[in-house]
């Protein structure tokens, strides 16, 4: 058995059966094995969206993704992918090409220092000198990316690497790790402290993020949130996690968030944080954000206590552990006259829609896209405007539903993220809504999409404007409109046809709904097209203000 | 203004190649400050020992502290209280002594600070001393009217007394 061999032999036994990659020079002997071993390998057109597929299907399933790139250009277009599950927290392996051994170090073609240009956006990375230690790097790749706080593990494989023999015993051989050893179970003093303040407190509101997604700790959140009696805001990566047609549930906090759910955190006396990492979109300017309130904070990586705001109830642990604990201490608490009056707040407030506009008004289509879906379909935003309607106006019922680029903010996610979750959930819908910039990036992969007859569903709301630069400029910038229109948009119909998808132009109320319908029902790809309101801005909490202090019309009624 | 106190870091890390640029690396992304750094093998053949001096105020430091026990690497790591710690340094200075005189006052100089010549020629004499920072600067102090043609030091290393171990 060679490096290449071993390598696939253990992406199968860590339970790995499908991979996204690009080949190249150094990976000959790679895809060589590839040829004929049952990892099915997905070929994408640009090696970005390998990243971005295989942190799809991982946060789609909760399994570790795996993506390929070879050497040089091949591993340098991973980046931002790799940065992008970084930030998001999101487990994910990249393995990339290297020379081989013997001209490391003397910029040999398609030679690039992976290791060295990674090492900060990952949680660690590998570059196995021989074959022999292939197989035990790739175990402890896959025990670091899935454990503790999840993220990238990159391996950098040279080529005579890949082409050495390995042995029945390299493949048993454990790589010992001495400095990493998760804690996830919790103080239980500190757990009886929170405990404490929950069951005195006159005013708690809890505040979700995608730790509780990424430690399938949902059913523990609404299980807590209602024995408590607790309303619950969540940030962007937080979304899912409680349904978002919970009474208890609040909905987005933060520079996008509802108001209601913005005053009512800078309001509450307790504020329980479970797997949130306070990013500066959620909490506006940090001295003012719930400076009345008692901050709990759980987490399973202690370096996110009290690194943006202080914590006075630190918890290092796993989501769902601790809130297991909390259930067990906690029932039937009644914060009565303040849980009743924040939820109504929030209920209070629906999305009101000016139907019948032409062009689209973006709220109007993202009500279209929740009537024609069901809570289990999969939706992949891009990044902008689009993505924060989405947040915004969408309501997610399932964990692991709504897939967005949180932390980086990359533009063009949402198609090569559909993919990787269409590629986790064949039997499940996936919805991309992606936005006229963001889809421009990541275009190539509608041939990605059509190889592998994948049905996805793509919807880009055209503005022809970069919108939420365009919108900053309009806001903060005195109207100086400086490159950000994207006017001409090619003919994304045009586009999409060329490479055999099914295609739409939609310019009439419910076509929208029922083209979605319809691609879903034909089990078929399509690319839909809506030309929505270019002037079209969001409310927004101005960057570094309070985050009480919004800017603009929320468009909401009774 | 919050309190920019200096601080002595200590921490055990795979003897692995690459692991001085991860630490770093994570100074830099993280914006946090190195004053020096110092490396070196311990009694075990795969860890080692690096010291880092850091300027800060607690948060700081303990965000140093939480982020470097991040790393895969990363074995231990403590802060170092000055109370309880052994901190030395060394300096070789060249300094320039033409003249039998200027040699001896030199030679004078680095014996009361416990000092060694390490190398003399006609014109220059080489002198090397370990010892607390401010030691050794108290000695580049009186060797600097001579003038010092060329002096380099190490950074901080440090350990704590008593029978406590890392």
């Amino acid at each position: 058995m060679n490096g290449s061999e071993a390598l696939l032999k253990k992406l199968k036994e860590n339970g790995t059966d499908v991979v996204f990659g690009y080949p190249g020079g150094v990976l000959l002997p790679l895809y060589d094995s590839i040829y004929d071993c049952d990892i099915k390998h997905i070929l994408v057109r640009h090696e970005q969206a390998a990243a971005h597929a295989a942190d799809g299907y991982a946060r789609a399933s909760g399994k570790t993704g795996v993506c390929i790139a070879t050497s040089g250009p091949g591993a340098t277009n991973l980046v931002t992918g790799i940065a992008t599950a970084q930030m998001d927290s999101s487990p994910v392996i990249a393995l990339t090409g290297q020379v081989g051994t013997p001209i490391i170090g003397t910029d040999a073609f398609q030679e690039v220092d992976t290791i060295g240009i990674t090492m900060p956006i990952t949680k660690t990375n590998f570059q196995p000198r021989d074959s022999s230690d292939v197989p035990k790097i790739i175990d402890a790749a896959y025990h670091i990316a899935s454990t503790g706080r999840q993220g990238v593990v990159v391996v950098d494989l040279p080529k005579d690497v890949l082409e050495n023999e390995v042995t029945d015993e390299d493949m048993d051989a454990k790589l010992e790790i001495q400095g990493y050893k998760p804690n996830t179970n919790g103080n239980p003093r500190q757990i009886t402290k929170a405990i404490q303040t929950i069951l005195n407190c006159k005013k708690p509101i809890i505040l979700a993020g995608g730790g509780v997604i990424l430690a399938d700790a949902s059913k523990e959140l609404v299980e807590f949130a209602t024995k408590a009696n607790i309303p619950v805001a969540t940030s962007l990566m937080g979304k899912g996690s409680i349904p978002e047609d919970h009474e208890l549930s609040l909905g987005l906090l933060g520079m996008h968030g509802l108001e209601s759910t913005n005053n009512a955190v800078t309001d509450c006396d307790c504020l329980i944080a479970i797997g949130c990492r306070f990013s500066d979109r959620t909490t506006g300017k940090v001295s003012e954000f719930a400076s009345d309130a008692v901050k709990i904070q759980i987490d399973i990586d202690p370096a996110e206590i009290g690194k943006n705001v202080d914590i006075d109830i630190p918890i290092v642990g796993n989501a769902k552990i601790i809130l297991e604990k909390f259930i067990g201490e906690i029932d039937g608490v009644n914060h009565g006259d303040w849980t009743k009056q924040i939820v109504s707040k929030r209920w209070a407030y629906k999305p009101k829609y000016n139907f019948g506009c032409v062009p689209f008004k973006p709220q109007e289509c993202i009500k279209e896209i929740m009537e024609a879906i069901t809570p289990e379909t999969i939706v992949t935003t891009d990044v902008g405007q689009n993505q924060m309607w989405m947040a915004h106006y969408f309501k997610t019922k399932n964990p692991r539903t709504f897939i967005s680029s949180g932390g980086l903010g990359t533009m063009g996610y949402a198609l090569p993220a559909a993919i990787g979750a269409q590629v986790a959930k064949p039997d499940e819908h996936v919805l991309a809504v992606a936005g006229d910039g963001g889809f421009q990036m990541v275009s190539q992969e509608l041939a990605t999409i059509k190889e592998y007859d994948l049905p996805i569903v793509t919807c880009i709301l055209n503005n022809r404007y970069l919108g939420m630069v365009y919108q900053w400029q309009v806001l903060y910038y005195n109207n100086r409109i400086s490159q950000t229109e994207l006017a001409p948009t090619p003919d994304f119909v045009q586009l999409a046809k060329s490479y055999g998808i099914d295609a739409v132009s939609v310019e009439e109320i419910g076509k929208l709904k029922e083209n979605i319908m319809e691609a879903f029902d034909q089990g078929e790809a399509r690319v839909i097209e809506v030309k929505i309101d270019s002037s079209e801005l969001l409310p927004m909490v101005p960057p570094g203000e309070k985050i009480t202090k919004i800017v603009g019309e929320y468009k909401q009624e009774e | 203004m919050t309190k920019q106190n200096k601080h002595t870091i200590s921490i055990l890390v795979e003897n692995k190649t690459g692991v001085l640029q991860r630490i770093a690396g994570l100074f830099t992304r993280r914006d946090f400050n190195i004053d020096n750094i110092t490396v070196g093998k311990t009694a075990e053949e795969h860890i080692s020992r690096m010291t880092i001096t850091t300027y800060g105020d607690g948060k700081t430091l303990e965000q140093i502290i939480k982020q470097l026990n991040k790393l895969i690497e990363v074995i231990k790591v403590r802060e170092m209280k000055p109370d309880q710690t052994i901190r030395r340094q060394l300096a070789l200075v060249k300094i320039h002594a033409p003249t039998e005189q200027d040699k001896s006052e030199i030679i004078q100089y680095t014996n009361i600070f416990r000092g060694k010549v390490a190398d003399v020629t006609p014109k220059t004499i080489t002198v090397e001393i370990t010892g607390k920072p401010d030691k050794i600067n108290a000695l580049i102090d009186l060797l600097r009217p001579y003038g010092i043609k060329e002096m380099t030091k190490t950074g901080i290393t440090a350990i704590t007394r008593g029978q406590k171990t890392l």
